[in-house]
């Protein structure tokens, strides 16, 4: 009996201890995202749990350890306990009723994640080899980072042009997969302004570690100011040269073309134009108007030599905007 | 030398690299006919590695002569049914029929595996341990690949490797000690044992060619479309998982038909070692779960080679049908990989408390729930992965119930220990090392569980260290308590205790440091299966403590393996039964005899009766 109560104490103890200690070491990032709460709140009572039947397992096996060990000399067995029936009944149906308990938790939590506004702002997102895009269609504007007004619902269309990619902003703790041949959303409410990234959590091929991208919730003002801002660029670029930075900025091509020499998946557009390519087959192209848009529109037919063949087809650019691109491709000397 | 060169294993191999000439060259040859290219990047076109692949299995086979007695049965030759190997370490590198001698083949080349496996992991580990690209950088070539796709490609070796040796250690343990516990001379089919364990090395070989022909960047896991657009090397690493699934599916199967045949007069089904238990619950899962995994791979080998386009949405595919077909296998192979492991844990605690297992029928019915449990939850690693929404309840309710049978082994454990008189020899150590980072593993399942916290969960650092700590708990650290407790009966010595303990000191603390500290990054927003990750977050710390607590993990089996290998010849004699056990294998004298026990025994009793005067678990027959 001597054994038991001072075991149960001590499993209170350590549980206490446990969860106190894990609770301010601060486990999570911070808590920007209305849908960040409900989670949180999961999250706490799993970490109350954990604790617990830690403390409930841990305790009794190194008191065992201690206090149960055969002392020097003695060479006799213990004492004769083949088990107990009511003790495993009990420690069956306990468990089972804490579990079936914390999947109702679970599934009234992810309710209130899904609770969905529907005067949210839509924006598409488009994942590909290894970049975001987000296209507002409110505002007719294309960006390579998403600015998001805060304490306003955003449901964002994802759609994927190559692969399975995974949309997962840490501190909005919500994570949806992005798959080719379908439209996912992701419902959010940014409450917290500040500068976050969003970070591909789904294996994506080589640069999956750089699909990166901003992401920035601002007040409604400054979200206003920023799409007037971008607007302005957009009609602000008259000349072929600055419509195909832009374009080449709203599509995240610098992910893999590198623009100042440096080695990415595929070859540097840094003093690519006129100059001779050697291509994987063998043969040589001058990179010309004609190669670098036959390039853009179908990138597996010449594949430049040392680089894999894994460029999407699916950007859909007009034959201007190819034209834009290849303008601005030019200036890079 | 030349006794090596004409093993079994040297003659396999060598018909394997004829067989993946002959079937490439084939390929090769009618694509020269039908005017098609015949060359690529590496050499052969990705058809002709493809069945030069395959052929390579059916060559090995064949070569090294582990089907020669069924072809001899074909044309009505008799064999000799059992035979006993000669003296010597060339048995074990040869096609023999004794399970003993199958069941250590199967063990050293787990071994092997875990020891390649954990080398890749060594090198990208090692890469981790600062933020930026260190030396796997894009100027880095090997194999055709960039540093990073290399990155990628021993990330993804390493959990295939590492499961295939999983599969092979339980399988190493299930075939040497399962036969001895039951009474039986050996496995119910010895041929098919033998070649459950030879097929195994040829998988082993295609998943190592991948690395070789360009690697593969999709993880273990092999979603379309990437793999569909990965290097050719992708259809070597198919390969080889379809080809270690036989050795899977048919050691299952031969393992239930012993266990249901081959019993001793008086082992009635809750008088069976708690091992066995376990054995059969895996096996169950095993037999009837590995062809999913074989298929979902087959399906994309199709894809890719036919232009098939069972998971291309522009063809009418479903990518997500994949993920669902590969998790049905691949989730209860987790429990595949443990209940051998939780099994051992039951058989060797009353040993070492000197006291009965606690609550015996309910740990033996445990294992049976937590595999049957588990062909209920597969979509639990779907949860975000854009399936149809109502799914995902339903599968967090049945998820949440392997708590339950996983709980009672924990509690009758505790139970058990309480008021033994425990000893702590290095098997033992291994066991409670075995108990305490299973908790951990356990207790860090339930929040992946719950669908809104598992949103941020998944594909985290969190679910790499949630799996590290399940794997090692369930596996790992069992497996060694199994080889440390179970070597005297093989070889007749016993390893060294005081290397034992470093090994079991050295990598204990190490372990609970490397996956704590995953758990952390994981939650603050560490991915998975990334070479590089933001300097910001601030991560470099936790990841150069990481990888040292890695290296000393290493360091800590590189002192096993030499314990290992020097106590075969030099070990401390132990012949007898070292550790005071019930069980029917120590009553007898080790090594065990080639045909196991001379005399038949009877169960006449329980089998962990410790503390109870005068009960015997078995009673060996008197004289012939």
């Amino acid at each position: 009996m001597r054994h038991f109560v001072i075991v149960g104490i001590l499993v209170i103890v350590v549980a206490v201890l446990t969860y106190v200690g894990l609770d301010s070491i601060g486990l999570m990032p911070v808590e920007a995202s209305a849908q960040a709460v409900p989670i949180d709140w999961m999250w706490n009572w799993n970490v109350v749990a954990m604790s617990f039947f830690f403390s409930l397992i841990a305790v009794p096996l190194f008191y065992s350890l201690i206090v149960f060990r055969r002392r020097k000399g003695d060479a006799t067995d213990a004492e004769h306990i083949e088990g107990n029936d009511a003790l495993e009944i009990t420690w069956t149906v306990i468990p089972l009723f804490i579990a079936i308990v914390f999947a109702y938790m679970g599934a009234y939590s992810l309710g209130a994640v899904k609770r969905a506004d529907p005067n949210a702002m839509i924006v598409k997102v488009t994942a590909i080899q290894w970049s975001w895009k987000f296209e507002y269609p409110d505002y007719g504007i294309t960006t390579k980072e998403l600015y998001l007004p805060v304490d306003k619902q955003v449901v964002l269309k994802m759609e994927a042009g190559d692969v399975i990619h995974s949309f997962w902003v840490p501190e909005f703790r919500v994570k949806q997969d992005i798959v080719p041949g379908r439209v996912t959303d992701y419902r959010i409410t940014p409450t917290l302004e500040g500068s976050y990234k969003v970070r591909c959590a789904e294996l994506c091929g080589t640069s999956h570690a750089y699909m990166e991208s901003p992401v920035v919730v601002v007040n409604q003002a400054e979200f206003d100011e920023w799409v007037a801002a971008r607007r302005s660029e957009v009609a602000a670029a008259q000349t072929p040269e600055e419509r195909g930075q832009l374009l080449v900025s709203a599509n995240g091509c610098a992910a893999c073309h590198s623009l100042d020499g440096s080695e990415l998946p595929g070859p540097t557009w840094q003093a690519l134009f006129g100059e001779s390519v050697k291509l994987a087959d063998g043969t040589t192209v001058i990179a010309d108007e004609a190669y670098l848009a036959a390039s853009i529109k179908d990138p597996l037919a010449q594949v430049v030599e040392g680089f894999q063949p894994i460029m999407p087809a699916t950007y859909g650019f007009s034959d201007e905007e190819i034209a834009d691109i290849v303008a601005y491709i030019k200036t890079l000397k | 030398m030349k006794r090596f060169i004409s093993t079994a294993l040297v003659r396999g191999l060598f018909w394997q690299f004829i067989g993946t000439l002959a079937g490439a060259g084939l390929v090769t040859g009618i694509r020269a006919a039908m005017g098609l290219s015949i060359t690529d990047q590496f050499f052969f076109t990705e058809p002709a590695w493809v069945l030069g692949g395959f052929f390579g299995v059916l060559f090995f086979l064949a070569g090294n002569g582990s089907v020669s007695d069924w072809f001899k049965w074909a044309r009505g030759i008799e064999t000799h049914d059992h035979h006993a190997d000669a003296p010597g370490w060339e048995k074990y590198l040869n096609v023999s029929l004794d399970h003993k001698v199958i069941g250590v083949q199967y063990t050293i080349t787990a071994l092997a595996l875990i020891g390649i496996g954990g080398t890749f992991a060594l090198i990208f580990r090692t890469e981790l341990a600062q933020s930026g690209l260190q030396y796997l950088t894009t100027t880095f070539k090997v194999f055709g690949q960039t540093g990073p796709q290399f990155y990628n490609t021993l990330m993804s070796l390493h959990g295939m490797i590492m499961i295939v040796s999983i599969l092979l250690g339980i399988a190493g343990i299930i075939n040497y000690v399962v036969p001895l516990l039951l009474g039986a001379q050996d496995m119910a089919f010895p041929r098919l044992n033998a070649f459950s364990y030879w097929i195994a090395v040829p998988a082993a070989v295609l998943l190592l060619m991948s690395m070789v022909l360009g690697g593969f960047d999709t993880g273990w896991t092999g979603y379309p479309p990437l793999s569909a657009r990965a290097p050719v090397g992708v259809q070597m690493f198919f390969m080889g998982v379809f080809t270690a699934g036989w050795s899977s599916i048919l050691g299952a199967l031969n393992l239930i038909a012993t266990v249901l045949r081959m019993r001793s007069k008086g082992m009635t089904a809750f008088r069976l070692p708690i091992f066995v238990w376990a054995a059969i619950a895996t096996s169950i899962i095993a037999l009837t779960a590995t062809q999913l995994i074989g298929l979902s791979f087959q399906l994309v080998m199709f894809q890719r080679l036919f232009g098939m386009g069972f998971f291309d949405p522009a063809k009418g595919g479903n990518p997500i049908l994949f993920q669902h077909l590969f998790w049905f296998y691949s989730h209860p192979a987790v429990y595949v990989f443990v209940l051998p492991g939780l099994g051992v844990i039951s058989e060797l605690l009353p040993v070492f408390v000197r006291k009965p297992l606690f609550g015996y029928k309910f740990v033996a019915m445990s294992s049976l729930g937590i595999a049957l449990v588990g062909f209920l939850v597969w979509a639990h690693h779907m949860f975000t992965s854009g399936m149809n929404e109502y799914l995902r309840v339903p599968f967090m309710y049945s998820t949440m119930l392997v708590a339950v049978p996983t709980g009672v082994k924990f509690f009758s454990w505790v139970a058990t220990l309480w008021k033994g008189k425990i000893i702590t020899p290095t098997p033992m150590l291994f066991v409670l090392g075995g108990i305490v980072v299973f908790l951990l593993g356990g207790l860090s399942g339930p929040p992946n569980a719950t669908v809104s916290t598992d949103l941020h969960l998944q594909d985290t650092y969190w679910i790499v260290g949630h799996f590290h700590d399940t794997i090692f708990g369930g596996f790992v650290f069992p497996f060694f308590a199994a080889i440390y407790y179970w070597f005297p009966k093989a070889t007749g010595r016993r390893m060294n205790e005081t290397l034992g303990k470093i090994h079991f000191w050295m990598m204990t603390p190490s372990f609970f440091v490397l996956t704590l500290f995953m758990m952390r990054v994981g939650l603050l927003g560490m991915r998975r299966r990334i070479a590089d990750y933001d300097a910001a977050l601030g991560f470099d710390t936790y990841h150069l403590i990481m990888t040292i607590a890695g290296f000393l993990i290493a360091i800590s089996v590189c002192i096993f393996l030499y314990n290992f290998f020097t106590s075969i010849r030099k070990g401390e004699k132990a012949e007898g039964n070292l550790w005071n056990s019930r069980s029917p294998e120590w009553q007898v004298p080790s090594p065990m005899p080639a045909h196991n026990y001379d005399q038949p025994f009877e169960v006449v009793g329980e089998p962990y009766d410790y503390g109870l005067e005068g009960s015997k678990y078995v009673e060996f027959a008197k004289n012939k």
